[in-house]
């Protein structure tokens, strides 16, 4: 049987109607290129809901609610349509959803993405929403031929008629079925007549993104537009306490230089002028409460806190006593620092003011926040101001602001000269601009018995609250975003305490692919590694022991243990490595190998990686999103930091935070699990395990154990 | 007055001499194909040709490549190795959030026209330069790898 849905007919009519209005005004601006398309028709057209638009000339648009930040949305959301629609996916184009409720995520109740969510939030509502067009074309078919619609059947954007072998496209079809009211009820496919959902697809993005057509935020122009660069506080929560302007305004091209919240901004007629600009201005600063502040001195601060009790995220058994008594455990600390998303496009923001009108293009994942920050800073109501989304190169969760700081500050400078601005941060102000993974510091103890079984699990966290005080603040003891990944460990252990400290220190906090787990897979998977090498066991066979309730965990370790050749010798001065973890609705299993040179650099030659995320849409993007997060992931491991001295960020640019380069590159294997489950995310869960991975690869390899990310280089040195 | 020539265009215009290229080509020419990401030849993003070599115009002040030759991203597509680097990159997926990708193809249509036939290690080397954050990097291989052989005349896909 397939299912029966029921579309709520109500919200697909209100959405219809704001499809001849918001959304064509929106896109026929002429500085908006529509996505893939030479331009926009403005022939009548088909919109039976917010996401679909079938044009006289056959060309089928859809409008994608989800940012492309690489993650693949734009190709694997129009898959979830195009199962149902039976379109010629040649004729497919997509255009940025502008901001309005009919976009909301599903879950979330505002526009935006993140989380890993996207297709599987948008699984039954984008394949409704194909199913229903598909039904009023076949309907508007029958009505021309006056046949019954029972004997149409639609196939790669045309309705076919077989008793009378006739064939109308849909296009053709534009003008009636636009007439018609949507149905009540529509019949979604079973799974195992997809043609398109679960089969490779490639991108439909690429072709922009090779040609130089790809319009990333950092591109966007309108006329009369002013460049800005801002100079902000040395210090978090600095603030100006004066400054002269008077050389910076002798700069050529320098336009005005206005004081804002967030410091200066030298508006220019050019990026290069508003940049030399911004060098000569002078500027006294009150460096506020933070100018002494260290990431040794956080350490420190950390390191004692987790000697002491923390709110409880989990309790079972009786932990403390367990490990008071037993004679074999083993503790340990271990510490991760600061991260910058470091997204390869710099943050950057274009503001046209008018005014009783806003208009932002800018590379966004939190559309609806964004908006209504927006407006309440330049004093418009959200529905007067408009949001285009563009490509983000790269987002990572760093375009996901809670305050929207690259959005207001724009929108303030736009507001203080009353002309179209974008402003652009530098490399340098991207790096030092905050909003940071936090750093964290763990404390962690194990107990086993005589037989070497584990019993008892005693986990202290210790690190800034990334949602306290954003508008997604759970106003808890505990924010479960610190915890994730800690709290839900898999392995079967009797008594078990997760504890956690949340000190406010100032530094502002973000989530960063993979969040809380981008953290605690490290500290869970590597510490379970040193408690397995204590019980004197195999860390694989280890593992499955305490995951045999588990069996998706369990899937998707063998499959990895398997596929590498776990236990098989592996050339001198290699290690090999495993970690498992579940995060955003998928498990992932990874093994890397890996050699340490004598002067203690760290090579991982090769990941296999397994990956159960439930149902699938486009394999490719799987492979490519756990390729990705790997590399991420092992940026981070190898090389990413942000320390703080005097209150300043150290790190500036790419050559004080390295990301890795394809000659390190190791060769990546990604196997996918058949499943029926439930959707889980793919962008974020490829990040948390590759870290443990190569650390448990080196303590294979050289017996020295990683406790402190990222890996020195100093301590792994062949003395 | 500086004079350029690019993708085979001429232009004539005033510039403060020491304006990177790169500036020059998004904001004076409007070619924002060729992407800014770190301002001191760390990341590549930026890379173009001049008189056919990879060159990181993020650090290259216009005044220095008066009447030169410029290829950018938009042009490259001219050219039998442009074109079959384009198409490499689509055959093998390798975007993500493509912001690299204008350096990563300009870079690799500089190796192939030096060396029609890289091996991994030529790669490494030619390619170290330009930073993907997506972590694209082994697709680029392949695609390398299958642009090559598809110039060669045939080989595997």
């Amino acid at each position: 049987m397939s299912e029966i849905l029921n579309v709520s007919r109500r919200s697909f009519l209100k959405t219809g109607a704001l499809m001849g209005g918001g959304l064509m005004l929106g896109f026929s601006l002429p500085l908006r290129k529509p996505f893939g398309a030479a331009s926009a028709q403005s022939t009548s057209s088909f919109a039976p809901n917010a996401f679909i638009r079938i044009g006289t000339d056959d060309a089928v648009t859809i409008i994608v609610n989800k940012s492309e930040m690489g993650q693949g949305v734009y190709t694997s959301l129009p898959m979830l349509i195009a199962e149902e629609l039976e379109v010629n996916w040649s004729k497919i184009r997509v255009e940025a959803a502008p901001v309005d409720p009919a976009y909301n995520h599903t879950e979330w109740g505002t526009q935006g993405t993140g989380g890993s969510t996207s297709v599987w939030s948008e699984w039954e509502r984008l394949r409704k929403a194909g199913a229903t067009a598909r039904t009023m074309l076949v309907k508007a078919a029958a009505e021309f031929w006056k046949v019954d619609p029972a004997s149409c059947r639609a196939e790669k954007g045309f309705v076919i008629h077989d008793p009378t072998q006739r064939k109308i496209s849909y296009g053709r079809l534009v003008e009636k079925a636009s007439q018609m009211e949507p149905p009540k009820d529509v019949w979604l496919k079973e799974p195992k007549h997809f043609r398109i959902i679960g089969k490779p697809r490639r991108r439909l993005d690429t072709p922009e993104k090779t040609d130089g057509k790809a319009m990333f935020g950092i591109d966007t122009k309108v006329p009369g537009m002013l460049i800005v660069v801002v100079v902000r506080p040395p210090v978090f929560g600095g603030k100006v306490k004066r400054f002269n302007a008077d050389k910076a305004r002798a700069v050529p091209g320098v336009k005005e230089v206005v004081q804002i919240d967030s410091g200066l901004a030298v508006i220019a007629d050019g990026f290069w002028s508003a940049h030399k600009g911004r060098d000569a201005l002078e500027i006294d600063w009150d460096e506020g409460p933070l100018a002494a502040l260290s990431t040794s001195g956080i350490r420190e601060q950390y390191m004692n806190l987790a000697k002491t009790p923390g709110a409880v995220a989990r309790k079972e058994g009786n932990p403390e006593s367990v490990l008071s008594k037993r004679a074999k455990q083993l503790s340990a600390g271990y510490e991760v620092p600061y991260l910058a998303h470091a997204c390869m496009e710099p943050l950057n923001c274009l503001v046209d003011l008018r005014p009783d009108s806003c208009e932002i293009w800018t590379g966004t994942q939190l559309q609806t926040l964004d908006r209504n920050n927006a407006a309440s800073v330049v004093g418009l109501k959200p529905e007067q101001v408009k949001i285009h989304t563009t490509f983000l190169g790269g987002g990572f969760g760093r375009r996901a602001n809670p305050h929207s700081d690259f959005v207001i500050e724009a929108a303030r400078v736009a507001k203080a000269v009353m002309k179209p601005v974008k402003v652009i941060w530098t490399r340098e102000d991207d790096m030092k601009g905050g909003y940071y993974r936090p750093m964290w510091y763990d404390r962690i103890a194990a107990g086993l018995d005589e037989k070497g079984n584990l019993i008892a699990w005693r986990h202290t966290i210790v690190g800034q609250s990334i949602l306290s005080g954003t508008p997604f603040d759970p106003k808890k003891d505990v924010d479960p975003a610190s915890v994730e990944g800690a709290k839900e460990i898999p392995y079967e252990i009797p008594n078990i305490l997760v504890d956690l400290h949340s000190p406010k220190i100032g530094v502002p906090v973000q989530w960063w692919r993979s969040v809380g787990h981008s953290h605690t897979a490290f500290v869970v998977e590597s510490f379970i590694d040193e408690v397995a090498h204590e019980a004197g066991k195999d860390p694989y066979e280890f593992r499955r022991k305490l995951l045999a309730r588990h069996p998706r965990h369990s899937g998707v370790l063998k499959l990895a243990a398997e596929k590498a050749g776990w236990g098989r010798p592996l050339p001198k001065g290699r290690g090999r490595g495993i970690a498992v973890h579940e995060s955003f609705g998928s498990f992932v299993a990874q093994v890397a190998e890996a050699s340490v040179s004598a002067e203690g650099e760290v090579r991982v030659h090769r990941v296999v990686c397994a990956v159960d995320c439930g149902r699938i849409v486009n394999p490719d993007t799987i492979k490519a999103q756990m390729e990705s997060g790997i590399v991420f992931g092992l940026s981070a491991a190898l090389y990413g930091k942000i320390t703080l001295q005097n209150g300043r960020v150290e790190q500036s640019n790419f050559h004080d935070y390295p990301l890795l380069r394809l000659n390190e590159m190791p060769v990546v294997e990604v196997h996918i699990v058949s499943s029926k489950e439930k959707s889980g995310g793919v962008g974020e869960p490829g990040v948390p395990p590759i870290a443990p991975a190569v650390a448990n690869a080196i303590f294979a390899a050289t017996g020295k154990r990683i406790r402190h990310l990222p890996i020195r280089s100093e301590e792994l040195k062949k003395a | 007055m500086i004079s350029l020539e690019v993708n085979g265009k001429k232009y004539d215009f005033d510039a403060d001499p020491d304006t990177p290229l790169l500036w020059v080509l998004r904001e004076t020419l409007g070619l924002t194909g060729t992407k800014y990401g770190c301002g001191m030849a760390l990341c590549g993003a930026c890379t173009v040709h001049v008189e056919g070599e990879a060159v990181r115009s993020c650090v290259t002040p216009v005044s220095s490549v008066n009447g030169k030759k410029i290829t950018t991203i938009e042009g490259i597509g001219t050219s039998r190795i442009g074109q079959a680097v384009q198409k490499a990159w689509i055959v093998k997926d390798v975007p993500q959030c493509g912001y690299c990708q204008s350096g990563q193809i300009m870079e690799a249509v500089a190796l192939l026209k030096k060396n029609s036939r890289p091996n991994d290690a030529d790669i490494d080397r030619a390619m170290s330069g330009i930073i993907c954050r997506c972590g694209t990097y082994q697709r680029i291989r392949r695609a390398i790898h299958q642009a090559a052989n598809s110039m060669a005349g045939g080989g595997k896909k």
